[in-house]
């Protein structure tokens, strides 16, 4: 026993934005053991938005201190390179959001059957439940380490870690207890299946390059022979996993469904932070492993975000949820981003299309959580007013209102002045110089059909006649400024966008490490 | 070739005594017939008659099963690191330490969230 393993060389520093929201996540379940009833969510609260801005700090500190690093942090297993220290800031500035909506919105005991007597005693022992915290710090730690992971195995576990917390967070809204649950089991098992379809890509892939390590994988594509059958379906099976998570068409089944039962604060996370996330680790996946690839998996790509940008766009034009709506605009949106990873030929062109890809995440995602925000505020009796026609004439009843969501709608169909624009503008540009124009003509298009359906809503609130018995409007202090913290950063991005452009170029500059 | 005849061997010595141990039972077992033994699959749960809707069944296993999923995890990590101590040194007993405390902490919830209890 003379000869020793050598010790794993980790760089506490530069992953420390993980380890204090999973260590933030360990003392909330501690939290949720030991203290009374009554003093949880007085712990909860602060603790995770504490460790989320700590988290934030300790990226920026990273940054300013060390400058970007250039090789893979914990012995190759998880890169905090440029983009995924940029995608690190955005997700958990939007986790911070999502997380001051999460209020009231939970069920109060979710293993009471809906409407029997163990929950009406629940709920009139004022029952809450503050494990929300702790899961959605989970998920928020996978999802960093999602974009981060440099190695297919440790991507998986974060996929895993990411998705877990997520599904049974869709099973505890409060109201439509039934549609919220039958949204946490679609999810679960389409999920499951999805991370079933990744895992069998990582064995597919490791048997190919005899590696999972990304950049050990593209070095292999030019020196393993022979083999094409496991590749090209190692890397296929892979894609489905990914483009699950995104909700790219033909695999976005889900993403309506989900999101119109999970809780509006839930949804407005995994309508942000989980697609930031993912985003990451497909452009990590065909960027950094498959790079070399490109010519055979771009026109699949294409063919994605095709189907993608259209069905999205159609199919929410015959929706009447507008929680649907915003789920069928998310998966056009994320149509839009594809062109850009379409637009993949030599380092300029990657790194101008990645900061392109960088800007329209923070943009998007602020949006969206505003959107959400401004849809927990409009309630009927029985819950949410998630009915379109019940928002007709809102722009009388409440006008301020009204207009933060046409502007969010307006910020989402990319009309100038908005930050959806610029963020338009970006990817699309990047598309044309990578060459593919022909996919952008089809963006052009597809946005012009999604700019229908959200102008459509707005006429709806500002030019019929409001019901007599509308829904009320309930104002919360923290929704109330996240909405205006998402409309004003919508305003900034779309007037004055340079400083965030500029950051996403100098994130966007290193590239992925390899 | 004849690295396959060792494998050859245990899969047919494997399932010889699954055929002998079947074919052996009904000669060799007691005999004692009741409502449960007949049951399709014994569960500790009737599987029949359901009320109507599925109705509501207790999830007392579940949480066994989970606890014991946990202690299954916690000693695949375990048994490797046991033999591997000496050559990994003091980070493998400082990770093995810190792991053992992540776990505890699940525990922990289990335990004060009365997951323990049988009633």
């Amino acid at each position: 026993m003379t000869d020793t393993i050598t010790a794993p060389t980790i760089e506490y520093l530069l992953l420390s934005p993980l380890l204090v929201v999973f260590g933030a996540a360990i003392v909330g379940v501690l939290v949720e053991a030991f203290a009374p009833r009554y003093l949880r969510a007085a712990f909860q609260v602060p603790l995770t938005l504490l460790s989320l801005v700590a988290a934030f700090a300790l990226v920026i500190f990273v940054v300013v201190k060390d400058g970007v690093p250039n090789k893979a942090a914990a012995m190759g297993a998880v890169a905090a390179d440029g983009p995924a220290l940029f995608i690190w800031g955005t997700i958990l500035l939007l986790a911070f959001v999502s997380v001051l909506l999460i209020g009231d919105d939970f069920v109060p005991s979710a293993v009471a059957v809906p409407g029997s007597v163990e929950e009406e005693r629940a709920v009139s022992e004022g029952a809450a439940h503050t494990e929300v915290y702790p899961l959605v710090l989970f998920a928020v730690g996978g999802m960093l380490l999602f974009a981060a992971s440099n190695d297919l195995l440790v991507m998986f576990v974060a996929l895993e870690v990411m998705s877990l917390p997520l599904y049974m967070l869709c099973g505890l809204a409060r109201r439509r207890r039934l549609l919220s649950q039958e949204a946490a089991m679609k999810y679960f098992l389409l999920g499951a299946f999805s991370s079933a379809f990744f895992l069998y890509g990582t064995a597919l892939l490791y048997g190919y390059a005899g590696s999972i390590d990304l950049s050990k994988i593209s070095t292999s594509l030019s020196s393993v022979g022979g083999q094409d059958s496991l590749l090209f379906i190692g890397a296929a099976v892979l894609g489905v996993g990914l483009f699950f998570k995104i909700g790219a068409v033909p695999f976005q089944m889900w993403k309506p469904d989900v999101y119109q039962g999970a809780p509006t604060p839930i949804t407005a996370l995994m309508a942000s932070g989980t697609l930031v996330a993912a985003f990451g680790a497909l452009l990590r996946v065909f960027w950094v492993a498959l790079g070399n690839l490109e010519w055979d998996w771009s026109p699949v790509v294409w063919a994605v975000a095709i189907l993608t940008m259209v069905v999205g766009a159609i199919l929410a034009i015959t929706q009447t949820d507008i929680k649907r709506m915003l789920a069928y605009s998310s998966i056009a949106h994320a149509g839009f981003i594809l062109t850009a990873v379409v637009a993949t030929a030599g380092a300029k062109q990657n790194s101008l299309a990645l900061s392109g890809i960088l800007f329209y995440l923070v943009a998007y995602g602020l949006t969206t959580v505003g959107a959400f925000g401004v849809v927990t505020m409009v309630r009927d009796p029985g819950g949410e007013a998630w009915h379109l026609s019940r928002w007709a004439g809102l722009g009388k009843r409440s006008p301020k209102l009204a207009m933060v969501l046409a502007f969010f709608l307006l910020a989402m169909a990319g009309i100038p002045l908005t930050s959806g624009f610029f963020a338009k503008y970006a990817v699309f540009s990047a598309a044309v110089s990578g060459g593919a124009v022909a996919l952008v003509v089809v963006g052009v298009v597809a946005s012009a059909i999604a700019a229908f359906f959200y102008v459509r809503v707005i006429v709806l609130m500002f030019f019929s006649d409001p019901a007599a018995d509308g829904p009320s409007i309930v104002m919360p202090i923290a929704t109330r400024g996240v909405v205006g913290f998402a409309a004003l950063a919508t305003v900034v991005l779309g007037v004055f966008p340079q400083p965030v452009l500029d950051l996403a170029s100098k994130a966007a500059q290193s590239l992925f490490v390899r | 070739m004849e690295l396959y005849v060792p494998i050859l061997v245990l899969a047919v010595l494997a399932a010889g005594f699954a055929v002998f141990s079947v074919g052996i039972a009904p000669f060799t077992g007691p005999k004692r017939w009741n409502r449960a033994k007949l049951d399709a699959y014994e569960c500790g749960i009737e599987p029949t008659p359901q009320p109507i809707g599925g109705g509501r069944f207790p999830l007392k296993y579940m949480i066994t099963a989970m606890l014991f999923i946990v202690f299954d995890i916690e000693i695949i990590f375990l048994y490797p690191w046991a033999v591997t101590f000496d050559k990994l040194g003091v980070f493998g007993l400082v990770e093995m330490v810190l792991f053992i405390v992540t776990v505890l902490v699940a525990y922990a919830y289990v335990w004060r969230r009365r997951g323990l209890d049988w009633d």
